[in-house]
């Protein structure tokens, strides 16, 4: 059971940075930026190929290079060519596939064997015993969401803030939105690829596909964090990220274990816990609308039933 | 202090919607010029103040703003001398972030020269609470709420302190008071009139308020069409009454104002 607990802590701690990049992409920029499945993969393959030729520590920093250039990319057509943002993710998105094969060496899969990682040197210094994974990719993702949070509170963290909050604001203020945006994007994208730049050393592989359908779970994941945490600052939703991280993976490994659920049904389970969440503001205005609705007629048919009585 | 030269503008040219909205117009601001604005509805107002803030580029003529041609300079350089406000008190200010945060943004104006990694400091802090206080409302002592909390009123006081954050050039006003109830309305003429005075802003504002027009600043126009019909400051002006100025916008134009909200008002 511990070793359950273990491995969803550490895979949480591993994913959370994809939902943390969703925080700054979705409810920071107010942008729904779905580079997120390709730029995964491009950090996971840029970290194992550099594992591979024996540069673990170079394959981090270079992973989240690539992915920056990823979220250029996305920006780039978003803000100068004018392509609708959820349209210009899926452009590049698609693009990254073949770039993916192109890092991976033309092969769908690549593996690390016997090869030095980030995880397997911080084993070395050897005095965690069996939690240095978890440690470690701690270590990474506390820092990163201590400088995030910082950085959002910095000039160029505000103005990136008040382009998701109120563009009209934002152009009547002296700020560029198409440099606001370039930036949060690439920002992002660098966290997605560092997530799967720990992921693949981690798992000392990588794999063409395993990017799929990251971008829904990352959501989900931010969602859970924020039902639990409440989403009114920027403090809130960076932990949310993590926090919600690490709920989802432990439900994943209580329907693996128990199988309460199958696990094939999960996501699909994921798609339907998103769609619900974000649908929610909607819902709740449709059962209210009706609500009102219901007592207005039947008030109404009272009184038709007075008047005939009356007549 | 402003000079526009002839500038044009037309929407959807070479379409069944081709409107001129504005048509060879021609302005000079002095230096401290307060000027109100009164016309039709379409008759190129908040078309004006677009094309002098940058929303769009004009089809021809220039802008030239303190000796600077800012003809073809992109809307947010713009910005960092010209403060802007309009009519919707949501869109001033950034609902989710806090009172001080947007002063902040607000400052970010003169921040010319400090690097973009900084954070807020005390010394700004100390400006904001300062500049807060005169408001007269209390907000100095909220600086940590959300503007999202705030009333239509206390975020529009708001957004003018933050467009006078940093003393601008020129202030261009778009009906600003004219979705608050009149008692705050008056609060923040109050206001405008206070800082634009103190600071010698240079300053356009439109309305449909045809007293206040007459009462506040130096000058007010009458445009018509995607002009300038009437222009009138000093002595002149003084002497002027609300049927005077219907008058003259008769006699210019050739036809009675319209303008729903000046008839309701």
């Amino acid at each position: 059971m511990l070793y359950i607990l273990k491995t969803a802590l550490e895979l949480g701690l591993l994913y959370s940075l994809v939902p943390m990049a969703l925080f700054l992409s979705f409810r920071v920029l107010d942008i729904a930026d779905l580079t997120t499945d390709g730029c995964f993969v491009l950090g996971a393959a840029v970290s194992v190929q550099m594992a591979a030729i024996g540069q673990p520590v170079l394959g981090i920093p270079l992973a989240m290079l690539a992915g920056a250039c990823a979220g250029f990319v996305t920006a780039f057509l978003h803000t100068r060519m004018k392509v609708p943002s959820i349209l210009a993710g899926i452009i590049t998105n698609t693009g990254l596939y073949t770039i993916n094969l192109m890092v991976m060496g033309w092969s769908s899969n690549v593996s690390l064997l016997k090869k030095s990682t980030i995880y397997s040197m911080f084993k070395g210094l050897g005095f965690l015993g069996d939690w240095h994974s978890a440690v470690l990719t701690f270590l990474i993702v506390g820092a990163i969401s201590a400088l995030l949070i910082s950085f959002l509170g910095t000039r160029l963290g505000l103005s990136i803030r008040a382009t998701g909050d109120n563009i009209d604001m934002v152009r009547a203020s002296s700020i560029n939105p198409t440099f606001t945006i370039t930036v949060g994007l690439c920002i992002a994208n660098a966290m997605t690829a560092l997530a799967g730049a720990m992921v693949g050393q981690y798992q000392k592989t990588v794999d063409i596909n395993s990017g799929t359908g990251i971008v829904v779970i990352g959501l989900a994941c931010l969602i859970i964090g924020e039902t639990v945490l409440g989403r009114r600052t920027v403090k809130k939703g960076a932990i949310a990220a993590i926090v919600g991280s690490i709920i989802y993976r432990i439900i994943y490994a209580v329907c693996l274990y128990t199988k309460v659920i199958p696990v094939e049904f999960l996501k699909l389970l994921t798609a339907a816990i998103v769609a619900l969440a974000i649908a929610f503001p909607a819902l709740k205005k449709m059962v209210a609308f009706q609500k009102a609705k219901t007592s207005h007629t039947s008030g109404r048919r009272f009184e038709a039933k007075e008047g005939r009585k009356d007549a | 202090m402003l000079d526009i030269k002839e500038i044009s503008k037309t929407f959807n040219p070479g379409t069944p919607d081709a409107k001129q909205a504005l048509n060879k117009l021609s302005l000079h601001l002095d230096d401290g010029d307060f000027v109100t604005i009164i016309g039709s509805n379409g008759a190129g107002k908040s078309t004006l103040f677009n094309a002098i803030a940058g929303s769009f580029y004009v089809d021809e003529g220039s802008v030239i703003l303190g000796g600077q041609d800012i003809t073809f300079l992109e809307e947010h350089k713009r910005s960092r001398i010209i403060g802007r406000m309009f009519q919707d008190p949501l869109k001033g200010t950034a609902p989710s972030m806090t009172i001080e945060e947007n002063l902040a943004l607000a400052y970010l104006r003169s921040a010319e020269g400090t690097s973009p990694f900084s954070h807020i400091s005390g010394r700004d802090k100390q400006i904001f609470r300062e500049k807060l206080s005169m408001l007269g409302m209390g907000l100095e002592d909220r600086m940590k709420h959300q503007v999202g909390l705030l009333s239509g009123g206390q975020r529009q006081a708001l957004t003018l302190l933050m467009a006078t954050m940093v003393t601008p050039k020129l202030l261009l006003l778009d009906e600003h008071t004219a979705a608050l109830d009149p008692a705050t309305a008056d609060k923040v003429i109050e206001l405008t009139r206070d800082i634009v005075g103190r600071n010698h802003i240079t300053c356009l504002m439109i309305t449909h308020n045809m007293k206040q027009a007459l009462e506040i600043g130096n000058r007010t126009f009458l445009m018509a069409d995607g002009n300038i019909v009437y222009d009138v400051k000093g002595e002149e002006r003084k002497g002027l009454t609300v049927e005077d100025l219907l008058e003259r916008f008769k006699a210019g134009t050739g036809k009675a104002m319209d303008n729903d909200r000046i008839l309701l008002s």
